[in-house]
């Protein structure tokens, strides 16, 4: 494997008891990616997503991150997760904090960066999404979109190698879907490599370089959005695009 | 003897009651809620053994009397040499079992107040903390304990105010505290009734200042976070 790989997944498998999620899995992320991961809900698609930081932690398999494996015994899972942002479908900001300091926690605290530092960069990631204004709000007082946009600051400030949402958008407003959108949209621009879940089709055919169908544990179809929209192959893929695109 | 009379010849006793009431309430919130914090973190251990030990012993205390465990603690601990001596006029010998019985009972609710406002905390707050690389103690540090006390102060402010009244059982080891002044007093005058109309009303102003301090403590967290 060339130098340009993030993440190489190998024979992946999650259980939860007797509930298997997905049973050998085989993928490979490299930088500059933006991977879309579509398919219908209880496809496995998030628990994927989540074990790319062990925030589930895999029952079978290998994970390699940057030519080392994750899930290997003893690793390091917080210096791994320094380097892998995550946004969350229900934005999980820390609802005892300020947003500046929403932001800067894991600066000081995990990266030991000082405060004024910390501080300096997340007002200049919160200028760059328009919220400057809010540092001194708390979560409570902002809108899902808001919401939103700061946890993916939040995740951005940490300065990762790749940036994974778990279905972004999911919780907001209609209304709310285009701002943050756009936010994720501007990141894969600038070249971070970005793996997302969603069911925004439209964000997924323009944003993304490749999509992953995923439908029962399986990665049942994936290639460019062109491949995926305008000539899917598989019949499950055709299937539930049909469901989803030009509904009425 | 009227409640006024009883009152005025006899103030010295409830005085010396309430004191003891007083320095026993306050030793047993202080240990119970530490050792509560310690049984609430072994209950919510992954540590199987541990988290087994807390729910076994929280099974238990919050299953039987408090004058039950009282007597046992006393009786089973005889063995041991407390210090003798007085703190605040209190006989440190006879007061410490007490302490150590009441502590004990206490943490188990206090346990399972901790554990239920640890867990009222979205487990969201949590994987949000941890995927930006915090350790779980930082986790918990920085971000679930600030929310969890929040839900954590009104019901372990109950504790207290049960805690201070429960007290009230010692006096069965003959231990000087308001219910057993308040007994003096009783077969001194061979009027009961406003013995205990004294001594309730002392109770419920301790119970009236326990209560205003937690709430101005309570106030200030919440000012921190509309």
């Amino acid at each position: 494997m060339n130098g340009n790989v993030l993440f190489e997944i190998k024979d992946l498998q999650k259980k939860f008891g007797s509930l298997t999620v997905f049973d050998g899995l085989n993928e490979t992320i490299c930088k500059g990616d933006v991977v879309v991961i579509i398919g219908p809900s209880g496809g496995g698609k998030s628990t994927f997503i989540r074990s790319l930081n062990l925030l589930e932690q895999p029952t079978a398999g290998k994970i390699y991150f940057e030519g080392e494996e994750i899930t290997a015994k003893g690793f390091d899972v917080n210096r791994h997760r320094q380097k892998v942002g995550m946004v969350f479908q229900q934005f999980n900001l820390f609802n005892n904090l300020t947003v500046l300091e929403n932001i800067t926690i894991s600066l000081t605290k995990v990266k030991k960066q000082s405060e004024e530092e910390s501080k300096e960069k997340a007002l200049k990631l919160l200028k760059r999404v328009g919220l400057e204004d809010k540092a001194n709000a708390y979560p409570s007082q902002l809108s899902g979109g808001q919401k939103q946009r700061i946890a993916i600051v939040r995740a951005l400030a940490m300065e990762p190698d790749v940036l994974l949402f778990d279905e972004p958008t999911s919780a907001l407003d209609p209304e709310m879907v285009g701002e943050v959108l756009q936010v994720i949209s501007d990141l894969a621009h600038d070249g971070i490599t970005v793996v997302v879940v969603t069911h925004e089709m439209g964000f997924a055919r323009k944003v993304g370089t490749r999509v992953l169908f995923m439908d029962g544990g399986q990665i049942a179809e994936q290639g460019t959005p062109e491949e995926i929209f305008e000539h899917p192959q598989n019949a499950r893929t055709k299937e539930f695009l049909s469901k989803v695109i030009n509904v009425i | 003897m009227n409640i006024w009379e009883i009152a005025t010849n006899y103030y010295q006793y409830f005085l010396r009651g309430t004191r003891t009431t007083i320095l026993i309430s306050l030793l047993t919130v202080f240990c119970g809620s530490i050792l509560g914090c310690l049984i609430a973190f072994m209950r919510l251990s992954k540590f199987k053994p541990l988290e087994k030990f807390a729910s076994i012993y929280i099974t238990v205390i919050r299953g039987t009397p408090m004058l039950v465990q009282l007597y046992i603690v006393y009786y089973q601990l005889d063995f041991i040499s407390y210090p003798t001596g007085t703190l605040f006029g209190v006989d440190l010998e006879r007061a410490l079992p007490c302490i150590i019985a009441l502590s004990i009972n206490s943490s188990a609710y206090v346990a399972e107040i901790i554990r239920a406002g640890i867990q009222a905390v979205d487990k969201g707050q949590m994987e949000g903390a941890r995927s930006c690389g915090m350790t779980n103690a930082q986790a918990m540090r920085y971000v679930v304990m600030p929310q969890a006390v929040k839900n954590i102060l009104p019901a372990i402010g109950n504790e207290f105010v049960t805690m201070v009244k429960e007290t009230s059982i010692i006096q069965y080891l003959g231990i000087g505290d308001l219910m057993y002044n308040n007994g003096i007093v009783v077969t001194s005058t061979y009027n009961p009734l406003p013995c205990y109309y004294i001594s309730a009303i002392i109770y419920l102003a301790l119970n009236i200042i326990l209560g205003k301090g937690l709430n101005i403590f309570e106030g200030r967290l919440r000012k921190s976070e509309r």
